[in-house]
């Protein structure tokens, strides 16, 4: 059964105390409760963290990381945290072509990759649809949709 | 006529920009309900255009930690709407704001039924994705159908979504397992590498789930040569760039098959053969430069050491594991402890080898690397090396970090108690942990090593020295301030006569250690527990020490405390001392040897001031510093607390032989020797009874505790008992209860004898007894030949 919103945030909160806690050139794992929390510090201020059962690969769990900000930054180009930040949804969509219901769901960095351009096109085709549909006036009042 | 628009909802991004621009939390807050407020009525006006745009910014603001719910409904029109861009957002958050605990989540299960036939793979994508994240048991159970339909589709984008998909509906009905059985047919034909990768997790999935199933896919579907072949394939084929990580081809995919394979192999011996060789393979052509191969071979060598392989490949697996203690990456050395420890019972030989290694990681930085390594190095303990082990786990204790201290000692305590090569070394390394992580042992330790002291019997007069001399350092850890009480209260005779044989003996007075017993009364850093330690251990050493009066002194004053507990016992120990006076002696007794199980065997002292109900003063168990009090109570109860003093008839019959069954009865299962106690002389009214204890461990040492009482209508008083043994035999003879011997059987005064018997000869003691009885002095000798086998074979 999922955990309330409040049980949500403290588990998140403390989970960030103890990641931020551990000092420098530790390892990367740690014992919380009945999980095995995997982490990786990027850049200055930007960890990934990950929480495994006791049968999951830990060694491996690093690589799933490191494979999703790799996916990152081949959709970013260069990624950098205020990509993340800004377009934090898309981060979401890629999460979800790797992974799904915490296990693996695709190892091809392209098929990942593939995958998210078809998506997007699917959603520029539909605006273009729409701009083409609209009146002169209709497009002005408006504004344009979500993507930018 | 068009009504006035309300202006445009500002775009996602902008928001972000506009929030990030916050200088203070409270400035935050302020922006975001405005916005909060702006998109509420967005939302009342039911505006479609714009209610993808506003839900994005709801989610912002939620993943901020702001509350979001009034846009759950929100979530489910955009999942109704014909746009691709809408359900996008709808779906990502409906998975973020409407986990199953919500009432409207079940509302989502005909939109997900809709797209899950949608003529768009993205659509379905979506769909599958969310029901395979979050969805309940209900919803799985109603579109469980749809889920396997699309298992068996050709499209492999859908394939590995619907795969992942079914793992989270079985993991949600169990029971649904069954249907997805079929479709699994031919899943390990595809090439796609998703598609297998899911599909191995689908089929672990059941495997683990179901022993049904687990046999099934061994013999029917020959799973592992299948996946024998894949693994191969993936290790001997070449570069392939859309899978490579690091040299290595798809990496995930070949851990996911290794669990597999050991889940398969477990407890089979077929499927173990059939799968050696890819193991050895694996384990000893990987490359180990890079975490990647690490990984593999981490898996490998759990999947090793979990099936019935043969030795050598266990060896390899285990020796790999060495490697990896000695590898500069941290990971790997915490991964490598890991999985040791889960090996250690198994092939504890194995691991031991490396056991030098395993201790010096003790001495690593890392926080997690150390304490992987003392579970390991506690397991590895055994008779052979524990004096070697102890001493890096106690130096481990002395200097690691406070969150280590209480698990360390708790270890040490253990194991100590498991392969002690001898009772010094025990009582030495408890004394260390006492002294150096004190204030972190566990509340029962102390119990448990008053137990353990109270058996040791040859050892009593150095553990009192060496407490005594560890209070005058230090009184502040409590656990060990409390054992010392006790052990001072219990056998501060020993402490102040000199008596130590293990070490030089110390001269301390019966004044310096009242002085140090009151001492923790006063100070602030004892607890109220250890101050009725500290109580109790005076009171008992007015029947062991000459300096009564100070002692009662002590005792009345605290009488007035205003700790309850303190008063209580300082007023019932007043008690004692006014009006059952007769009674400290006995009360006071050493304490015999304790049953080692936890629960209640009746602790026995043999009374023959013969209380009417043993049973009922014998009750309580440890923590034994409450017992004289409870005895008090109990016989305070049972003489109805008026000044009558009864005429006790004694329980103990006269004629040994039934003295020793009865006796036995009361002794209950307390006798760990089962000797029988016996009559050593009965003349003009003097009976000595003799009753047994085995010291422990050394058996060639016979614990004698003399019990004479007097049935005359007068005192004896100056009672001194002696004895002497054949030259064989050594003797130790220490302090009586007291010199007086009341009328009437109203009291026994006791004594122990310890006799070492190593040519285990048959025991012959001469004993002499002088005391003063109505105003003549009375002496005798006697020899004493009836002792019962035991006591001496």
């Amino acid at each position: 059964t999922p955990l309330t919103d409040r049980e949500k945030k403290k588990v998140i909160r403390d989970m960030m105390m103890l990641v931020l806690a551990r000092p420098p050139r530790s390892c990367n794992f740690l014992q919380w409760r009945d999980l095995k929390i995997v982490y990786k510090r990027w850049y200055a201020s930007l960890y990934f963290c990950a929480g495994l059962e006791d049968k999951d690969n830990e060694l491996l769990a690093l690589e799933v990381l490191h494979r999703y900000v790799e996916l990152l930054d081949k959709y970013f180009g260069n990624v950098c945290e205020l990509d993340i930040i800004f377009n934090f949804e898309k981060a979401y969509f890629i999460l979800d072509e790797f992974l799904m219901g915490g296990e693996i769901l695709e190892t091809s960095k392209l098929a990942v990759g593939v995958s998210m351009e078809e998506a997007d096109t699917l959603q520029e085709e539909e605006k273009e649809q729409e701009e083409v549909g609209k009146t002169d006036k209709e497009r002005f009042a408006c504004g344009r949709g979500l993507r930018e | 006529m068009a009504l006035p628009r309300m202006p445009a909802p500002i775009r996602l991004r902008e928001l972000i920009r506009t929030i990030r621009t916050a200088r203070t939390q409270a400035e935050e807050r302020e922006m975001i309900q405005k916005e909060c407020a702006a998109i509420r009525s967005s939302f009342r006006e039911e505006d479609n255009t714009y209610r993808c745009r506003n839900v994005a910014k709801l989610l912002y603001m939620h993943m901020l930690g702001y509350p979001a719910h009034f846009g759950q409904l929100e979530c489910l029109k955009l999942i109704a709407s014909q746009k691709f861009t809408d359900k996008r957002i709808g779906y990502l958050g409906a998975m973020l704001l409407l986990d199953e605990r919500q009432d409207v989540h079940l509302l989502m299960t005909n939109c997900i039924k809709n797209d899950l036939n949608h003529s768009t793979q993205y659509v379905q994508g979506l769909a599958l994705c969310t029901l395979g994240c979050m969805g309940s048991s209900e919803m799985c159970r109603d579109l469980a159908g749809e889920v396997e339909k699309l298992l068996k589709t050709s499209n492999s984008y859908l394939r590995k979504k619907a795969a992942l998909c079914a793992v989270h509906v079985i993991r949600k009905v169990p029971e649904l397992m069954e249907m997805f059985l079929p479709a699994t047919k031919n899943l390990l034909s595809e090439k796609n590498h998703g598609v297998l990768h899911t599909s191995v997790v689908l089929l672990t999935e059941m495997c683990e789930r179901s022993p049904d199933m687990l046999a099934h896919f061994r013999k029917n579907e020959k799973l592992v040569p299948q996946l024998v072949r894949i693994l191969k394939n993936l290790i001997m084929s070449g570069y392939s760039p859309e899978h490579d990580v690091s040299g290595i081809s798809d990496p995930f995919l070949q851990v996911r098959i290794l669990r597999l394979l050991r889940i398969l192999g477990k407890g089979d011996d077929d499927s173990s053969e059939a799968m050696n060789d890819i193991l050895a393979q694996v384990a000893t052509n990987t490359e180990t430069s890079k975490n990647v191969g690490n990984a593999i071979l981490y898996e490998t060598v759990l999947t090793i050491m979990d099936i019935k392989s043969e030795s050598g490949l266990r060896v390899l697996a285990i020796n790999i594991l060495g490697r990896f203690l000695l590898n500069n990456d941290k990971n790997i050395r915490y991964v490598a402890l890991t999985s040791l420890l889960k090996t250690v019972q198994t092939d504890h030989n194995a691991v031991q080898r490396h056991r030098s290694t395993i201790v010096d990681c003790l001495k690593d930085l890392d926080v997690s690397i150390k304490r992987r390594a003392m579970e390991l190095s506690f397991a590895l303990v055994n008779g052979n090396n524990i004096r070697g082990m102890m001493k890096e786990l106690l130096y481990f204790l002395d200097s690691c970090d406070p969150e280590f201290k209480a698990d360390c000692a708790s270890g040490v305590f253990l194991a100590a108690e498991k392969y002690a090569p001898s009772k010094r070394w025990h009582i030495d390394t408890i004394m260390r942990v006492l002294t150096t992580a004190g204030s972190y042992v566990r509340d029962d330790s102390v119990p448990n090593l008053i137990q353990l002291i109270t058996n040791s019997v040859e050892m009593h007069a150095y553990t009192v020295q060496r407490l005594y001399k560890a209070l005058l350092d230090d009184i502040s850890q409590q656990p060990l301030v409390q054992v010392a009480s006790w052990c001072i209260g219990e056998y501060g005779d020993l402490l102040v006569s000199g008596q130590c044989e293990e070490e030089e003996p110390i001269q301390v007075t019966e004044d310096e250690v009242l002085d140090v017993l009151e001492g923790l009364l006063v100070s602030n850093l004892s607890t109220p527990v250890t101050r009725g330690y500290a109580l109790t251990a005076i009171m008992k050493l007015s029947t062991r020490f000459t300096s009564v009066n100070r002692i009662k002194k002590v005792v009345s004053i605290y009488g007035s405390s205003i700790d309850v507990e303190l008063q209580q016992r300082a007023v019932e120990y007043n008690a004692l001392f006014k009006k059952y006076d007769h009674m400290r002696p006995a009360l006071l007794e050493r304490m015999p040897i304790m049953e080692k199980t936890a629960s209640n065997g009746p602790t026995e002292i043999v009374q023959t001031n013969g209380e009417a109900e043993p049973s009922v003063v014998e009750a309580k168990h440890p923590p034994p510093v409450t017992q004289p009090t409870n005895q008090a109570n109990d016989l305070l109860d049972l003489l109805g607390g008026n000044d009558v003093v009864p005429v006790i008839q004694t329980t103990v019959p006269t004629k040994p032989a039934s003295a020793g069954g009865e006796l036995l009865d009361l002794l209950g299962d307390l006798s760990l020797s089962g000797i029988p106690p016996m009559t050593a002389y009965n003349k003009n009214g003097l009976k000595i009874d003799f009753t047994f204890e085995r010291a422990n461990p050394n058996p060639n040492i016979a614990v004698i505790t003399i019990h004479a009482s007097n049935s005359t209508e007068a005192d004896m008083t100056d009672f001194v008992f002696q004895a002497a043994v054949p030259k064989t035999f050594q003797l130790q003879l220490l302090s009586p209860s007291s010199n007086v011997v009341p009328t009437l059987n109203q009291g026994t005064v006791t004594q122990v004898i310890r006799v070492l018997n190593p040519q285990k000869q048959q025991l012959r003691m001469r004993i002499k007894l002088t005391y003063t009885h109505k105003g003549s002095a009375v002496q005798d000798l006697a020899e004493v030949n009836n002792f019962p086998p035991q006591s001496w074979q």
